[in-house]
């Protein structure tokens, strides 16, 4: 009697290990599924009710439109990019090298901490379209000028976040550092540095979004001058030209760069912390 | 009866050298009027095996931080004989407190490595370490891979690496099971036979320190002392026999009494 009864749950777990599997493929279909349905749905909208208000291609351009201006005019357009890329890219990395120098400075001496961080809030909290015309009137090169206005705006998430991760080492660790007679230089190389990579790379993610956000700002504001025109400068003309169909290639081509940026970062951060951090560590299920 | 009192392990003392390291009249308040620790003296003699017993909140911890140079004694002195040095010391917390983005040989390695020895110079050392506590086979695994009392064992590993002359543990294992306890009490005291260091051990439990140690230090909460010192007379190497002896149940009485003593009851 007893064999039965196992005999007969046995398929029942089985069926239910299965529905489990079935609902997982629905998932991980559904993700990539799902907002690739909205996509089309959107553009098919967006395409009908230019057509349905008869709205001329320079005040709305249907999509075909604008696929077609990327095309035509991907030369400039890839050119433009490149630009906007270089200025972005660059003011991450003073961004990284700014936060974090100024992170270690801040955790090495109270007293650098107290002088400095309020006016690391200022300058983070006062609005850069507002710094960023003064800005041009003093510094003369145009790339040193756009480097700053980006770095202002992606420099603070990294300071914060590397700030918390160095002070956030485990305490019990830090007291073996001192039975150790570690020196501080060791125990910030050893210790608070691992310690704060994942609040660096959580930084860091969003520093790339804002670097790229003050590229283009910095662009709206400067002019081409000598840097050649970058994307938002590309905007800019050609709203003044009125062809809006180039306007919309490339902001499409601003918002693809802002993801791609923010899935680098992912896949970089992934990579440092998979061997350890709970975050990157895959549950089994 | 093979139980004693205070008097009797100061006149072993007298047959010993200098002890290793003594307490003298050791107080620590916190904030001006939370007296943790009130008037402690003890000396560590080469080879004990000390157990610091007590209710919570009665010092221990506060006692084993004072001892590592982690805080410093509001009154009384710490003396070390022949000065203190970064290697004579070996600390096991509660938690195993390891780097987690470290493998763990290169936790192992941490002690060394903060003296400037290259991981290839010591990777001996290291090995002989992991053998001692049977984890040979996971130098390269990450902590998180390994089991609550496998990271105590990395973390044992790591305190005897440097040969300290002293280990402090605190509640190393408490949090884990009862069998698995069992095992690393074994584990410690072969450990222990092998290396010959003198341990400071913090625990709870009367069972454990009177497996454990050669001397219990009993303690009494608010203000934080030493009521009593109860010294195991039985002979090491200790096991599964010892737990289940006679002698080892009229020990584990007595300092339950003691205990009770100090909760006050
Ligand atoms: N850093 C501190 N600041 C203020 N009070 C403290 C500090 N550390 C410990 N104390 C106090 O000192 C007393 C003794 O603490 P201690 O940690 O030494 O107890 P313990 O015997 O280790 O207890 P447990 O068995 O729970 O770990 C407690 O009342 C505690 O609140
Ligand atoms: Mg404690």
């Amino acid at each position: 009697m007893a064999i039965a009864d196992t005999a007969a749950a046995a398929p029942v777990l089985d069926e239910e290990e299965a529905r489990r599997a079935r609902a997982r493929r629905r998932e991980r279909l559904g993700r990539w599924l799902m907002p690739l349905i909205v996509l089309v749905m959107m553009i098919f909208l967006w395409d009908r009710i230019c057509v349905w208000n008869n709205i001329p291609h320079y005040i709305l351009p249907r999509p075909g439109l604008v696929a077609e201006t990327l095309w035509v005019d991907r030369v400039i357009l890839f050119k433009a990019l490149l630009i906007t890329l270089r200025t972005t890219f660059l003011a991450l990395l003073v961004a990284v090298i700014g936060g974090v120098g100024l992170a270690v400075l801040f955790t090495q001496s109270k007293f650098f901490e107290m002088s400095f961080y309020p006016y690391a809030v200022i300058l983070q909290v006062t609005p850069i379209v507002a710094i960023a015309p003064l800005i041009f009137i003093y510094i003369q090169s145009k790339l040193i000028g756009m480097l700053l206005c980006a770095w202002i705006v992606a420099f603070f998430p990294v300071l914060s976040n590397t700030t918390l991760g160095l002070k956030s080492a485990d305490h019990n660790l830090r007291d073996l550092f001192s039975i150790y007679g570690a020196t501080r230089w060791q125990r910030l190389r050893y210790l608070q540095l691992p310690a704060a990579l994942p609040y660096f790379l959580g930084g860091l993610r969003i520093a790339g979004g804002l670097a790229l956000i003050g590229a283009v700002v910095a662009e709206y504001v400067a002019g081409t001058g000598g840097v050649g025109s970058g994307l938002a400068f590309t905007i800019l003309e050609s709203s003044y030209r009125l062809n809006i169909p180039r306007v919309f290639a490339a902001l499409i081509l601003i918002a693809a760069m802002g993801v791609v940026i923010f899935m680098a970062l992912s896949l970089l951060s992934h990579l440092l912390l998979r061997k350890w951090h709970e975050s990157a560590i895959k549950r089994e299920s | 009866m093979t139980l004693q009192e205070t008097g009797v392990a100061a006149g072993a003392a007298a047959a010993q050298p200098a002890p290793l390291l003594s307490l003298d009249g050791v107080s620590k308040v916190f904030n001006g009027d939370l007296v943790a620790l009130k008037g402690m003296s003890l000396d560590v003699f080469q080879g004990d095996f000390i157990s610091l017993l007590g209710p919570s909140g009665c010092g221990k911890s506060t006692a084993l931080r004072l001892i590592a140079g982690l805080s410093h004694p509001t009154s009384g002195r710490i003396n070390w004989a022949g000065g203190q040095d970064a290697g004579d010391l070996g600390v096991v917390f509660q938690e195993p407190t390891l780097m987690p983005w470290a493998t763990v040989a290169q936790n192992v390695w941490l002690p060394w490595r903060l003296r400037g020895k290259s991981f290839a110079a010591m990777k001996g050392r290291i090995d002989e370490a992991l053998a001692l506590v049977g984890l040979e086979k996971f130098a390269a695994s990450y902590p998180r891979e390994l089991s609550g009392g496998m990271k105590m064992r990395v973390s044992i590993a790591r305190a005897l690496v440097t040969n300290p002359r002293l280990i402090l543990m605190d509640e190393p294992f408490a949090a884990l099971d009862e069998i698995t306890r069992h095992k690393l009490n074994n584990d410690l005291l072969a450990l222990r036979a092998k290396i010959g260091c003198t341990i400071v051990f913090v625990t709870h439990s009367v069972f454990e320190s009177v497996f454990l140690s050669s001397r219990i230090v009993v303690m009494a909460a608010r203000p934080g002392r030493v009521i009593h010192e109860v010294a195991v007379v039985a002979p090491y190497p200790r096991g599964e026999d010892f737990r289940t002896s006679a002698d080892y149940a009229a020990h584990c009485r007595a300092a339950s009494a003691a205990l009770h003593d100090a909760i006050g009851d």
